[in-house]
C-alpha cells in the first residue's frame, strides 16, 4: 500500500455524482428487505390456506344443516341462512388480524431488535422516508393478502352453495362492503402491529401488546349497560370489521348502541391512520 | 473531514461524551482510543446523526449527517458487525442498502469480492462468523464509495489474515483521499495502523495528536530495572546523575531518566557489579494508560486495572 500516493480527492467518489434521491427506491429496498425473509412467503402462505379454509369448511358444514331443513322444514330454513356469518366467518378474521398485526409488528421490531435500524439508518438519515416506505410496502402486501383471502372465501363458498340455491352474488345488497371490509381488516392491523412495534422495539412486547389491542381491549368495551364504553367499543378495529362484514339482509341484532356502517369505516380508516402516524413519528424521534 | 464542536450526550444524569471536540481530516487514518464505556460508540453514533447530541453539533464535511436525505455516498459505517438481520442474505442485506441510496447493483458484488465474501454471497448472514460479520460490514460501508468512513471496533474478531488486509484496506482508502476514522480501545491495534490519535476517557477528550508525537513521549518515559551487588550504592550513583531511583527489591532497582546503556557505562565506571540489565520499553499503551488513568480513577474511584 505504501506504493500509493496519497492525494486528496485524486479520483471521484461515487457521491461525486449523486443522483436526486427517490421514494421509489426506498420502497424498492423495504420490498428486498421483506421478500428475502424466509419467514415472509411462509408467513403469507399459511395465512392464505388456513383462513380461506377455514372459511370454505365452514360452509361446507353447514350443507348438514341447509339439507335437514330443506328436507324435514326445521332447523335453518334454507331461505333464511346467512352464506355471510360462516362464509366470511370471525375465527378467520381472526387469524388474518393476527397474521397481518404479527407482520406489520415484525416489519418493525425486526429491525430494531437486530440493530439492522441503525446499519438503516447509516444508510438512509431521512428515516421519515425509510418510515414511510416500510409503512407503504407492508400496507401494500397486506391488503394484497386480505383482498385473496376475502374474495377466495366470498367467490369459494357461494360457488360451493350454488348447487343448495342460497349463494350470494358480490352484486348483492352488502357482499361487496363485507368482502371490502374483510380485505382491509388486514392492511390496518398491520399498521397497527406496525405501530406497536415502533413503540416497543422488542418481539415479545411488541406482539404481546398488538394481540392486547387487536383482541383483549374489545373484551372490556362489550355489553350494553354503559353507552359510552359500547360506543369506544364499537370504533375498535375487530368489532367495526364485524359491523361491515355482516349481511344486511340477515336477522343481525347489534344490541341497544349499534354501529352506523358508515361510522365503522370512519373508524378502520382512523385506526390505519393514526398506527401509521405513530410508526412515523415515533421512528423519526427516537435515537436508536 | 469531520467536525465535533462542544457535543456533550447525556444518558439521564450520565454524562456519556462531555464537551468533545475535535476534526478529524482526510488523506491519513485516524485512531479513535479509549477505555471501553468511554463514549467512542456514542460519539460516532453522534457523528451518524443515529443519536442526537443533548449539545453542541457534529458536521461531516460540513452538514450534520442526519440532514442527508441518503448516506451511503458521503459516509460508509461499521458500527456493530451485528447490525444485520441474520435472515437474509450477504447479497440480499447489500442490495437492499444499495437500492435505498440508488448505487448500481453491479457494486454489491465487487464489494463482496473486495472483502474476500463472493463466495458467501448467497448464504444467510445467520451462519457467519464474526469475522464474516466485520468483513460485511466493511462492504457495506464501501457500498457507496464515501469519502468518509467509521469503523468501531473493526478488528474484534478477525483472524490475522484479517487484521492485515483491514490494515492495508484502511491505508489505501486514506491514500486516495478519504477521512478514515476507526475506534479501538487497545493502543496496539491504534499503534500499527494510524496515523492521528484522538484519545478519549470518560467522554472527554485526552489526546489528540499523531502517533509519532504520542510514542516520542512514551520513549521518553522508559524505564530500566537493574539487578546490582550493591542497590544503594547504585542508586545513591545514579541519583547523582539525574535519575529517579525506586528499590523493587533487596538487589534490585528501577530507574527512569537514563537509558541502560549509561547506567552500565557508570556502574562500570565506578566499579560496582551489575548482574541484569534490563529495558522496560515503555510502550504507547503506558502513554494510553497514563492518559485515560487518571480519567478513569476519577470517576469509576477503582484503580485502572479494574476500568480496562
Amino acid at each position: 500500500m505504501s506504493t500509493q500516493t496519497p492525494a486528496a480527492g485524486a479520483r471521484p467518489l461515487l457521491a461525486a455524482d449523486e443522483p436526486r434521491p427517490r421514494f421509489a427506491d426506498l420502497v424498492a429496498a423495504e420490498w428486498i428487505k421483506l421478500w428475502s425473509l424466509r419467514s415472509t412467503p411462509w408467513v403469507l402462505a399459511l395465512t392464505v390456506l388456513v383462513t380461506i379454509g377455514v372459511n370454505l369448511n365452514a360452509v361446507h358444514s353447514d350443507f348438514v344443516y341447509i339439507d335437514r331443513a330443506a328436507r324435514t322444514g326445521t332447523g335453518h330454513r334454507a331461505g333464511a341462512y346467512d352464506p355471510i356469518f360462516h362464509g366470511l366467518n370471525q375465527i378467520s378474521a381472526d387469524l388474518l388480524m393476527l397474521a397481518a398485526g404479527a407482520v406489520g409488528a415484525i416489519s418493525v421490531f425486526g429491525e430494531y431488535a437486530t440493530g439492522l435500524v441503525r446499519t438503516t439508518f447509516a444508510a438512509v438519515p431521512d428515516r421519515g422516508a425509510v418510515a414511510r416506505a416500510k409503512v407503504l410496502v407492508v400496507t401494500a402486501l397486506t391488503t394484497a393478502l386480505g383482498a385473496v383471502v376475502a374474495t377466495a372465501s366470498f367467490f369459494g363458498g357461494n360457488a360451493m352453495l350454488v348447487s343448495r340455491h342460497v349463494g350470494l352474488s358480490i352484486t348483492d345488497p352488502g357482499c361487496a362492503r363485507c368482502v371490502a371490509a374483510y380485505a382491509l381488516i388486514a392492511p390496518v392491523c398491520a399498521l397497527v402491529g406496525m405501530a406497536t412495534g415502533a413503540v416497543f422495539r422488542f418481539a415479545a412486547a411488541s406482539i404481546v401488546a398488538v394481540v392486547t389491542l387487536l383482541f383483549l381491549v374489545p373484551l372490556l368495551f362489550g355489553g350494553d349497560r354503559y353507552e359510552l364504553l359500547r360506543r369506544i367499543g364499537n370504533t375498535l378495529p375487530g368489532n367495526a370489521e364485524s359491523r361491515l362484514v355482516s349481511n344486511p339482509a340477515a336477522p343481525i341484532s347489534w344490541g341497544k348502541y349499534p354501529a352506523s356502517v358508515h361510522g365503522s369505516w370512519l373508524a378502520l380508516a382512523a385506526w390505519a391512520v393514526a398506527s401509521a402516524v405513530v410508526a412515523v413519528v415515533v421512528v423519526r424521534r427516537r435515537d436508536v | 473531514m469531520i467536525e465535533a464542536r462542544h457535543v456533550t450526550k447525556r444518558y439521564g444524569d450520565t454524562v456519556a461524551v462531555d464537551d468533545l471536540s475535535f476534526s478529524v481530516r482526510p488523506g491519513r487514518v485516524t485512531g479513535f482510543l479509549g477505555p471501553n464505556g468511554a463514549g467512542k460508540s456514542t460519539t460516532l453514533r453522534m457523528i451518524l446523526g443515529l443519536t442526537a447530541p443533548s449539545s453542541g453539533t457534529v458536521t461531516v464535511d460540513g452538514v450534520p449527517f442526519a440532514e442527508r436525505r441518503r448516506g451511503l455516498r458521503h459516509v460508509g459505517a461499521l458500527l456493530d458487525a451485528q447490525d444485520v438481520h441474520g435472515g437474509r442474505t450477504a447479497a440480499a442485506h447489500l442490495s437492499a442498502l444499495a437500492r435505498g441510496n440508488r448505487i448500481p447493483r453491479t457494486r454489491v458484488a465487487d464489494v463482496l469480492e473486495e472483502v474476500g465474501l463472493a463466495k458467501a454471497a448467497g448464504r444467510r448472514i445467520g451462519g457467519f462468523s464474526l469475522g464474516m460479520r466485520q468483513r460485511l460490514g466493511i462492504a457495506a460501508a464501501l457500498l457507496g464509495d464515501p469519502g468518509v468512513l467509521l469503523f468501531d471496533e473493526p478488528l474484534n474478531g478477525l483472524d490475522m489474515e484479517g487484521v492485515l488486509w483491514v490494515r492495508g484496506l484502511f491505508r489505501r482508502l486514506a491514500a486516495e483521499g478519504r477521512t478514515v476514522l476507526f475506534s479501538s480501545h487497545m493502543m496496539s491495534e491504534i499503534e500499527q495502523s494510524a496515523e492521528q490519535v484522538l484519545v478519549i476517557g470518560r467522554g472527554r477528550l485526552l489526546a489528540d495528536e499523531q502517533l509519532a508525537d504520542l510514542s516520542r513521549a512514551a520513549r521518553g518515559g522508559s524505564v530500566v530495572t537493574v539487578h546490582a551487588a550493591d542497590p544503594a550504592a547504585l542508586a545513591a550513583l545514579l541519583t547523582g546523575e539525574g535519575a529517579s531511583v525506586r528499590p523493587l527489591s533487596e538487589e534490585a532497582v528501577e530507574v527512569s531518566g537514563l537509558p541502560a546503556r549509561r547506567i552500565g557505562e557508570l556502574a562500570l565506571r565506578h566499579g560496582l557489579a551489575l548482574h541484569q540489565l534490563t529495558t522496560k520499553a515503555s510502550s504507547l499503551e503506558d502513554a494510553f494508560l497514563e492518559l485515560t488513568a487518571g480519567s478513569v480513577e476519577y470517576a469509576a474511584g477503582d484503580g485502572r486495572g479494574g476500568a480496562l
